[in-house]
């Protein structure tokens, strides 16, 4: 096994003249909760999709569950989860359906149906697996898009912003389920968000980028140990990006 | 490990067999296309609005032109050379628009997902061809009732009706998996409805549908030969009706479709990625 969980050398990203990811590297161990933080367009998502095989890099290199994502896209896909920043389940099909999709699409045939009753059960969704997800409410739209990533038993679980527009309870269980995740499979996981409460109730490390940098990165309370007594999250998010996050919006 | 916990190690179900490899790669293709029946079975009442059209077409454009002398059709009646015309002229419109679910799937963020599953792209492609063409022999059944009620005699031996759901497949797969390559060309709902439209008429009307090819300029009798609609109608016709004789050999016309087919999934294969661009 790899040292790390994931690890970048030197990753760009580019789009005609717009350098979107500028020379990122980063090491994450296994079984990390990584919180990748940022304004709007500091290019969080973009590293993202170049982790998870669905965007080349221009250049530089990447491994993501020791697998290299440009030569190996589908020995990485095979071991990674994703859970996108959009709500994105299927609204005319069942929550047991757009499960059964993913199972069958990651190969899964000993179990399958086992499985994804499992998920879901961990997920509080069993007694809403026969309900078309177009009737579940936004937070039983993400824990069923959390109970699809976990489906594979994913070493690396990717999660773009996943508790944006949740209210206070269903982001809390989100949280919850997240942490349970990690303890019960030892799963590496790589989030963004811009909620600086939620990367600091979360995340081991956290790492604070713009303009396609990353900044500073650390444990949370080491980095803000680092910017002043007293000082939180939002404060280094504000030392470093030289924006208060009301500005920065809520999607990156 | 609790929870979800794999009833393999991890690396264990990665384990590769060629028959495994083969059972997955089925399983594969089965997920998109059994999720089309589910989202069918869930609201069938597509089903029902999609059977006004052949029904009119073979109502009042069949009984008008069955009036007309003059139209070659080997000695069939215009009405029932008309079915197999119409029901893959129904098939072709239900798949020609296909495309736009892949760009819907990825507004709503699901193709993203499925592109990151290890499912190749053309396990993805395929699976949306054959839902394409689940959908087209649910148009079948209807065509099919709608002619007996009008009393238009069809065969109904098990190899023509085998072969016509072959067919049907086969050519809505057709269809749909060219629609997939405009949808990853053209990305966006607004230019992709133009340009079906733009492509359905030419399709229907430069082929032998609702009329033989005999009967066409000759520049247009170019057009419809080098269309797979003339030969999916020719081979239903031959599937459909009594005594019809094929205007094409039989190894041309499975070679034009599966080649056809071939050709295109290969292309939607490479191209499918490029519509999250």
């Amino acid at each position: 096994m790899s040292r790390w969980a994931i690890e970048a050398q030197d990753l760009c990203k580019r789009f005609g003249s717009f350098l979107a990811v500028d020379r990122l590297s980063l090491c994450i161990p296994h079984g990390c909760v990584f919180g990748l933080l940022g304004p709007n367009g500091a290019g969080k998502s973009t590293t993202i999709k170049m982790l998870t095989t669905l965007a080349a890099p221009t250049s530089g290199s990447a491994r993501v569950a020791g697998y290299d994502v440009s030569t190996e896209a589908v020995q990485v896909r095979r071991r990674i989860g994703y859970v996108p920043q959009q709500q994105s389940a299927d609204p005319d099909l069942t929550g047991f359906e757009n499960l059964l999709v993913f199972a069958r699409l990651y190969g899964i045939i000993e179990q399958r149906r086992a499985r994804i009753v499992e998920a879901l059960e961990l997920m509080d969704l069993a007694d809403a697996k026969d309900r078309l997800v177009r009737h579940y409410s936004g937070g039983m739209v993400r824990r069923l898009e959390i109970a699809q990533s976990m489906l594979n038993d994913p070493e690396v679980l990717f999660m773009d912003e996943p508790t944006i527009g949740l209210d206070p309870l269903a982001r809390h269980t989100v949280w919850e389920r997240v942490a349970k995740l990690r303890e019960t499979h030892g799963t590496t996981i790589f989030l963004t968000t811009h909620y600086m409460d939620e990367a600091a109730a979360l995340c081991g490390i956290v790492a604070f980028m713009n303009t396609g940098k990353i900044l500073d990165s650390g444990p949370p309370h080491e980095l803000t140990a680092k910017y002043g007594s007293g000082a939180t999250l939002d404060d280094v998010f504000i030392r470093l990006t030289g924006q208060p996050l009301a500005k920065s919006g809520t999607h990156a | 490990m609790t929870g979800i916990s794999s009833p393999l190690p991890r690396e264990a179900q990665h384990a590769p067999s060629v028959l495994r490899n083969l059972r997955v790669l089925l399983t594969q293709i089965a997920a998109i296309a059994d999720s089309e029946i589910q989202k069918l079975r869930h609201d069938p009442v597509e089903l029902f609005t999609r059977v006004i059209q052949p029904v009119l077409w073979l109502l009042l454009f069949g009984q008008v032109f069955g009036r007309v002398s003059g139209i070659p059709t080997g000695g069939i009646p215009y009405q029932s050379y008309l079915v197999p015309g119409i029901l893959a002229q129904s098939v072709l419109f239900i798949a020609i628009f296909y495309g736009i679910s892949a760009i819907w799937e990825r507004d709503l963020g699901i193709l993203y997902k499925y592109m990151m599953s290890p499912a190749p792209r053309g396990a993805l492609v395929l699976g949306k061809a054959i839902s394409a063409g689940i959908r087209g022999l649910s148009q079948a059944v209807m065509v099919y009732l709608i002619a007996l009620m009008l009393g238009i005699h069809l065969r109904h031996d098990a190899l023509a009706l085998l072969g016509v759901v072959g067919i049907i497949t086969v050519g809505a797969a057709i269809f749909s998996t060219f629609s997939l390559i405009i949808a990853c060309i053209v990305k966006t709902r607004e230019r992709f409805m133009g340009i079906g439209q733009v492509l359905t008429m030419p399709l229907f009307f430069a082929s032998n549908a609702i009329y033989p090819i005999a009967l066409m300029p000759p520049w247009l009798r170019v057009m419809a030969a080098g269309n797979p609609l003339t030969y999916q109608v020719d081979a239903l016709r031959a599937l459909m009706l009594p005594g019809y004789h094929l205007a094409f050999s039989i190894q041309t016309n499975i070679a034009v479709q599966a080649g056809t087919l071939v050709v295109l999934i290969a292309v939607a294969a490479k191209l499918y990625p490029s519509i999250l661009d």
